[in-house]
């Protein structure tokens, strides 16, 4: 109905409508960009923090699942005391039957305590002594840098030797190959087989690096009271049967327990996925939260349009009344306005994600010490900054824009 | 026949009151013609001038603008018959402050349909139809009140309308640039254009070849400018007024102001 050159006109007369009152229409459309910025900033910060964990749970491994003792929630403690839901080494071994968790690749137990260790005159409490399997190392990704890595010869003669990490030796002051050297576990002689690289990825700070010591699952159970706590990292085939491998291990420990079916489990199992849906879901709920402040913000970004877009109707009041005297119909005068204010609105959006744009900068170097060094913005928060900026145009820009349209030339041109 | 008009009735309702401001107007117009359109205020010719630009349908009676009846027209085909059919030219010129002088003859190809093409060439020599070629990209605040109605004038003859409808052109302007714009009018009438000027000054009516004459609502006479008796006795006493000057002017004072000539040289009619 409207030629080309009628949008063209409209877009470059509602700049200068915007260029002519610069003060007034960056006055009027503040609300609209601190909404926008803020929001923009929210989804930049929270993409980072997503980015971040996905990157450090890929590190990490997604493709693990871990086995606790658990005692159902709201039961009394004597209905299931420690010796009953604590895992057992028969439930361990039941586990390792590839044909009884067939989505299982490996799996290794943890047991973790507390041990003073001694090296010549170093000697150091509370370090922490983690029992493992060999197949930790395949698990954790953590090869040896000098030395060997345990075999299952360690494991089945439940030898006393045990893995260092770098800062073990730092801490210990032990020589810069410690293979060989013996130290003092609790009062027992570790030979000193191998080094393994300190952990590096951290999630949420756990995983602190400092010193650490490993030595055989077979041999701490031997240092340990009969009731002692360990936990089973395994390695699933992969992330897509995450579910299965679960279904499975509850299926062997659930018999293994006699647990009737309307039992609840008497442990838990754990995997990577759930984490991150667990954070998803939290970031579900915090865009959802900045959503809400922003539509409040555009509501009143909104207003402040419509009100200055009837200021503009009744300021060109005689300007309508030219152009529909020169042949403007109702629908071009209603486009026209209704465009001026889409183009300030979406002036608003624009610089609203340029605000969010560097306030997401800004967080990347400041606040990189919170998770947020790489937030950024993603392109969908863009696109939709525009889209609810342009939403907000027709919607407050409607009825000023219906005004002007119904302006009676004769009225208009009379108007002073 | 541009416009044929039957019996126009224009009745404005203002609370309960009714005013008629047109009571039964009948008026033909031919191509070329040059008409003035005269009365006091409240005589009905700001009402007629709406009506035949389009601006308004009548009440009642019938009114063809180029054998097409106005009264049903809907908004969009009126506003097109004033894009396609009128050329307004306004008291105040009405050009848009902050766009140059070719932008504002450009305004109605903004609502045209086509005419995207060609449109600079258009406003170009519609500019250099009014004498303003050099002033293309002045503002209006940099030009001068005839300026901008040359500018003005220039827009309404952008689509070549039927009929140039202008409201006391010359009412914002000095009489010597009074002058200037009623050459031009003139001159657009000879290269072919019909023109209906709505005033109340009798040098500006006496430009033209006919003048109707309005009195509450109807029309009181619609007479070639010779024949008109108020335009004979605006002249004679022109006449009485300028022998009376040159007496004075004799005696060696002159604070008389200068007015118009009365009847610019060479009448065609």
């Amino acid at each position: 109905m409207l030629n080309p050159i009628f949008y063209y006109q409209a877009v470059l007369l509602a700049l200068s409508q915007i260029w002519a009152n610069k003060t007034r229409s960056i006055l009027t459309t503040l609300a609209i960009i601190i909404g926008v910025a803020a929001v923009t900033a929210v989804i930049a910060g929270l993409t980072g923090m997503q980015t971040k964990i996905l990157t450090d749970f890929q590190t990490f491994g997604a493709n693990k699942m871990f086995i606790f003792p658990d005692r159902p929630d709201d039961a009394p403690r004597n209905q299931y005391p420690w010796p009953v839901i604590r895992l057992k080494v028969e439930e361990l071994e039941a586990l390792n039957e590839p044909e009884h968790c067939p989505s299982v690749r490996r799996l290794t137990p943890i047991t973790e305590v507390g041990a003073v260790i001694q090296y010549g005159d170093e000697m150091r409490e509370g370090v922490q002594v983690m029992g493992i399997w060999p197949t930790w190392h395949d698990i954790e990704r953590r090869q040896v840098l000098m030395g060997r890595p345990f075999t299952p010869g360690d494991e089945e003669n439940a030898h006393q030797v045990c893995l260092v990490n770098e800062a073990a030796i730092a801490e210990l002051d032990l020589p810069i190959d410690p293979t060989g050297s013996t130290i003092l576990v609790d009062g027992r002689r570790f030979l000193i087989v191998g080094v393994v690289e300190t952990l590096q990825a951290t999630i949420f700070g756990m995983g602190e690096t400092a010193a650490e010591l490993f030595i055989p699952f077979s041999t701490s159970v031997k240092l340990q009271s009969p009731y002692f706590f360990f936990f089973i990292t395994c390695q699933v085939n992969s992330p897509e049967v995450a579910e299965e491998a679960k279904a499975e291990a509850s299926f062997v420990l659930r018999n293994l327990r006699q647990l009737e079916p309307d039992d609840p489990d008497t442990f838990e199992i754990a995997v990577i996925d759930q984490f991150i849906e667990q954070f998803k879901n939290i970031a579900t709920v915090i865009t959802a939260i900045a959503s809400g402040i922003v539509g409040i913000a555009l509501l009143v970004g909104g207003i402040g349009i419509m009100n200055i877009m009837l200021v503009s109707v009744s300021e060109r009041t005689r300007e309508i009344g030219l152009r529909k005297a020169v042949g403007a119909t109702p629908g071009a005068i209603l486009m026209q306005f209704l465009l001026e204010a889409i183009t300030l609105c979406l002036l608003g959006g624009f610089l609203g994600v340029a605000a969010g744009e560097g306030l997401a900068f800004a967080a990347r170097h400041l606040l990189a010490d919170y998770e947020l060094d790489q937030a950024a913005v993603p392109m969908w928060a863009i696109i939709m900054a525009f889209g609810f900026s342009a939403a907000v145009g027709v919607i407050f820009g409607m009825f000023p824009a219906i005004k002007a349209s119904r302006l009676d030339p004769i009225e208009a041109l009379r108007h002073e | 026949m541009i416009i044929r008009a039957r019996q126009l009735q224009k009745i404005f309702r203002v609370g309960v009151e009714r005013i008629h401001a047109l009571r039964g107007v009948d008026l033909e117009i031919e191509a070329n013609e040059f008409v003035a359109i005269m009365g006091s205020s409240g005589s009905g010719k700001s009402t007629l001038m709406n009506l035949l630009g389009c601006l308004d349908t009548p009440t009642a009676g019938r009114y063809l603008l180029a054998n097409r009846e106005v009264r049903r027209m809907s908004a969009r085909e009126l506003a097109q018959a004033r894009n396609e059919q009128i050329g307004f030219v306004f008291q105040s010129f009405e050009l848009l402050p902050r766009a140059s002088a070719l932008k504002n003859v450009e305004l109605p190809l903004v609502y045209a349909k086509g005419g995207w093409r060609g449109r600079r060439r258009k406003a170009r020599e519609a500019l250099e139809r009014v004498g303003l070629g050099g002033r293309v990209s002045h503002r209006p605040n940099q030009l001068s009140g005839g300026e901008k109605q040359r500018v003005a004038i220039a827009r309404a003859l952008l689509n070549g309308p039927a009929i140039l409808l202008a409201d006391e052109p010359t009412g914002n302007l000095d009489s010597a640039t009074t002058h200037e714009i009623m050459t031009l009018f003139r001159q657009l009438h000879d290269e072919g254009q019909t023109i209906i000027i709505v005033t109340h000054e009798n040098d500006v009516a006496g430009v033209c070849q006919r003048i109707i004459r309005l009195t509450d609502g109807r029309v009181e006479s619609d007479l070639p400018r010779d024949e008109d008796p108020v335009y004979r006795a605006h002249i004679r006493q022109q006449l009485e007024l300028a022998q009376l000057r040159e007496a004075t002017n004799s005696h060696g004072t002159d604070d008389e102001p200068a007015s118009i000539e009365p009847v610019p040289e060479g009448e065609q009619c």
